[in-house]
C-alpha cells in the first residue's frame, strides 16, 4: 500500500512544498505553465494512450477553457469595454460576452463548454464508427477551423493577438509574485487531484473496457457493450481536463491567443506525450512539463536549431521508444532484475 | 456578371488545386494508411524547385522527381517499420515535416518568395485567368495519368491487390515492398507537382504545405480511403463549398461551415463517398 504511493507522495511533496520554496518566481511560474499543458496531456494520455483516440484537437478544448477565463478577467477589470474592443471599434459590449461577468458563469463554461462540444462531437463521430486515422484528421480540421475563425472575428475576440494584460484574478493583482504562488499551488493541486482521479478511472472497471475498446473495437461490441459510449464519455473527459488547464494558464502566463491553440500546439502536446510513454498516465504528465522545459530552455539558445532537435527528437522516439521514456524504464528495470 | 458565377472559377480551382494534392495522398493515405504529415513539405519541395529552375514546364517533372525521391527515402529510412502501426507515423512524419521547414528556411531563408508565372499564362477568357485554367487542366491530367496507371499497367493493378489484401497479394508473389516503394514515390512526386501548380496562384514560403494539407486530407476522408472517383468529387465539392462559404458569411466562418458540412456527410456516409468493401475484422 504505502510502497504502490511512494511515488505519487514523493513528487507531490516536491512540487507542492519544495519547488515554492527553492524557485524563484519567474522560474516557478513556468513550472506552472508546464503544469498546464500537463493537465492537457493527461487528458490525452486518457483519450489516446488509453482509449486509442489520437485527438489532435486539444487545443481547441484548451482554447475554449482559456478564452472563458480571459473574457471574465476583462470584464473584472471593469472600466467599460475590453481594451482590444475600442481598438478595433466595437461600441457595446457583444452579447456573447455579458453572462461572463460572473466568474461562476465563466468558470463553468470553461470546463462545461469543452466538455458539450466534445459530447457532441464524439456522439457523431464515434456512432458512425468513424475512428482511427479518420478521427484523427477531423479533430485536426476542428483545431484548424476554429484559429481560423479567432482571427477573423477581431472585434470579440482579439483576433490574432488574443487577449493580455490581465491586472487582477478574484481582487488579487497578478503582478504580486504571492498570487503567482497560490496560482502554482492551484494548478499543481488540480493536476494531483485530476491525476489521481483518472488512474482510479483507468483501474476500474470502465478503464478496463475502455482499454478493451482500443485492442478491439468489434469485439467489444459483440459483447454487448456500447463502444461509442465509452469513447464518447472518454473524450469529453479528456476536452474538460483541456478546458480547466486553458483556464488556468490564463491567469499564470497573462495571454491567450490562437497561437497558442492551433494545429501545432495540438500536435506538439500528442507528441509531448508519446515522448513521456503514452500507456502510462505518469508518462504523459512527465512528457509534458519535459518537453515544455525543454522547448522553453533550447528555443531560447538557439531558435532554429530547436525545431532540428524536435524533429530528430520525435522521429528517434517513435522509432527506437514507441513506449516513450517510461517503457524505455520499464525495460531497463526488467532488465535489471532478469 | 453576377458576383455568384464570379465564384464559380473561384471555387473550382481551389478544387483542382486540392485534388492535386489529395491525388498523391490517395496513394500514401489511401492506399497505404499512412498519414503523412510531410506530404505538405513535398508540395513545398516542389514550389522551392520551381523556383530554382524558373521555368514552370521544365519544373513539373524535375518537382515530381525530387519530391518522389524524399518520399522514396522517407519511405525506407523510417515508414516501412510502422506499417503495424499507422497512426504512430502521423507523429513520426511531421517530426520529419519541422525538420524540412526548417531546412527551407535556412537553405532559401524565411522571407516568401515569387515565382514570375511566364508571359504565355497573362491574360484570360471571361472570367477564368489563365493561370487557374492551367492548374485546372494539370488536375485533369493529373487524374487521368493515375487512372491509366492504376487500371492498366501492371504495376498499377500490383498496387491495388496490395490495398485490397495485403498479405493475399504477398502470397500470389507480389513483391509488396516493391510495390509500397513505388506507391510512395508516386504518391510524394504527385505533391511536388502540386506544388509547383502552387506557384501560379501565390508566394512560395517554408510553411506553404501547412495551409493546404488538413483540407487535402479532409477530401480523402469524404471521398474514401483509396478511391480516386471519391477525390475528384470530393475535391471539387469543397472547392466549391470553400469558396460559396466565404462568399455567404465571411472568411472566418468558412472553415467551420465545411467542418460541419464534412462532419454531416459523415452521417450519411461514414467511410466517404465511395468504399472499398471488406469482410475484414479490425
Amino acid at each position: 500500500m504505502i510502497r504502490r504511493h511512494l511515488p505519487f507522495a514523493t513528487v507531490a511533496v516536491i512540487a507542492l512544498v519544495a519547488a515554492p520554496l527553492l524557485l524563484e518566481p519567474f522560474r516557478l511560474g513556468l513550472l506552472a505553465k508546464y503544469l498546464c499543458y500537463a493537465i492537457v496531456a493527461l487528458g490525452i494520455g486518457l483519450a489516446w494512450g488509453q482509449g486509442g483516440m489520437l485527438t489532435l484537437g486539444q487545443g481547441v478544448f484548451f482554447g475554449l477553457g482559456g478564452y472563458s477565463m480571459a473574457m471574465y478577467l476583462k470584464l473584472a477589470e471593469g472600466g467599460g469595454l475590453p481594451d482590444f474592443m475600442v481598438w478595433s471599434g466595437v461600441e457595446e459590449l457583444p452579447a456573447l460576452w455579458v453572462p461572463f461577468a460572473n466568474p461562476v458563469f465563466a468558470l463553468g463554461m470553461a470546463v462545461l463548454g469543452p466538455v458539450a462540444l466534445a459530447l457532441v462531437l464524439g456522439t457523431l463521430v464515434f456512432r458512425q464508427r468513424v475512428r482511427g486515422a479518420y478521427f484523427a484528421i477531423l479533430t485536426q480540421a476542428l483545431a484548424a477551423a476554429m484559429v481560423i475563425l479567432l482571427v477573423g472575428q477581431q472585434g470579440l475576440t482579439g483576433g490574432t493577438n488574443g487577449m493580455t494584460n490581465f491586472f487582477e484574478l478574484f481582487g488579487q493583482d497578478l503582478a504580486e509574485d504571492s498570487t503567482q504562488r497560490g496560482l502554482y499551488l492551484v494548478v499543481a493541486g488540480v493536476l494531483g487531484v485530476l491525476y489521481l482521479a483518472t488512474r482510479q478511472l483507468v483501474q476500474s472497471r470502465y478503464g478496463r473496457l475502455l482499454v478493451a475498446v482500443r485492442d478491439g473495437e468489434d469485439r467489444v461490441r459483440f459483447l454487448g457493450y456500447d463502444p461509442a459510449l465509452v469513447k464518447t464519455v472518454t473524450f469529453a473527459a479528456s476536452a474538460g481536463m483541456a478546458g480547466l488547464a486553458g483556464a488556468l494558464f490564463v491567469p499564470v502566463v497573462g495571454i491567450i491567443s490562437p497561437a497558442l491553440l492551433g494545429v501545432v500546439p495540438s500536435l506538439e502536446l500528442v507528441v509531448a506525450v508519446a515522448v513521456g510513454g503514452r500507456h502510462a498516465l505518469a508518462g504523459a504528465v512527465l512528457g509534458a512539463v519535459v518537453m515544455g522545459y525543454a522547448k522553453t530552455a533550447l528555443s531560447e539558445q538557439f531558435a532554429g536549431g530547436w525545431l532540428y532537435l524536435q524533429g530528430a527528437l520525435f522521429i528517434l522516439v517513435m522509432t527506437l521508444a514507441p513506449k516513450g521514456v517510461v517503457g524505455l524504464a520499464g525495460r531497463l528495470r526488467r532488465a535489471r532484475t532478469t | 456578371m453576377p458576383a455568384f458565377l464570379n465564384q464559380l472559377p473561384i471555387g473550382l480551382s481551389i478544387g483542382a488545386v486540392l485534388l492535386l494534392i489529395a491525388l498523391g495522398l490517395t496513394f500514401t493515405f489511401g492506399q497505404m494508411g499512412v498519414i503523412n504529415m510531410a506530404h505538405g513539405e513535398f508540395i513545398m519541395a516542389g514550389a522551392y524547385t520551381a523556383f530554382l529552375l524558373g521555368d514552370l514546364l521544365a519544373a513539373l517533372p524535375v518537382a515530381f522527381l525530387v519530391a518522389g525521391v524524399m518520399g522514396l527515402v522517407l519511405e525506407r529510412a523510417a515508414i516501412r517499420h510502422f506499417y503495424r502501426r499507422p497512426l504512430d507515423t502521423l507523429l513520426l512524419t511531421w517530426g520529419v515535416s519541422l525538420v524540412l521547414q526548417q531546412l527551407a528556411r535556412d537553405l532559401f531563408g524565411a522571407p516568401n518568395v515569387q515565382v514570375p508565372a511566364p508571359s504565355w499564362l497573362a491574360g484570360g477568357v471571361g472570367i477564368l485567368p489563365y493561370n487557374r485554367l492551367f492548374i485546372m487542366g494539370l488536375a485533369v491530367a493529373g487524374v487521368v495519368a493515375v487512372w491509366v496507371y492504376l487500371t492498366r499497367t501492371k504495376l498499377g493493378r500490383r498496387t491495388q491487390a496490395v490495398v485490397q489484401n495485403r498479405q493475399l497479394a504477398a502470397t500470389s508473389g507480389i513483391d509488396t515492398g516493391r510495390v509500397d516503394m513505388l506507391t510512395f514515390f508516386i504518391g510524394s512526386g504527385l505533391a511536388g507537382v502540386a506544388g509547383v501548380a502552387l506557384t501560379l496562384i501565390g508566394p512560395v514560403g517554408p510553411a506553404l504545405g501547412t495551409y493546404y494539407i488538413v483540407d487535402a486530407f479532409l477530401v480523402v476522408v469524404a471521398g474514401g480511403l483509396g478511391q480516386l472517383r471519391g477525390a475528384v468529387l470530393a475535391a471539387i465539392a469543397l472547392g466549391l463549398l470553400n469558396s460559396y462559404a466565404e462568399f455567404w458569411s465571411d472568411a472566418s466562418l468558412a472553415k467551420v461551415i465545411v467542418f460541419a458540412v464534412v462532419i454531416a456527410f459523415l452521417q450519411v456516409r461514414p467511410q466517404g463517398l465511395f468504399v472499398l468493401r471488406s469482410r475484414v475484422l479490425t
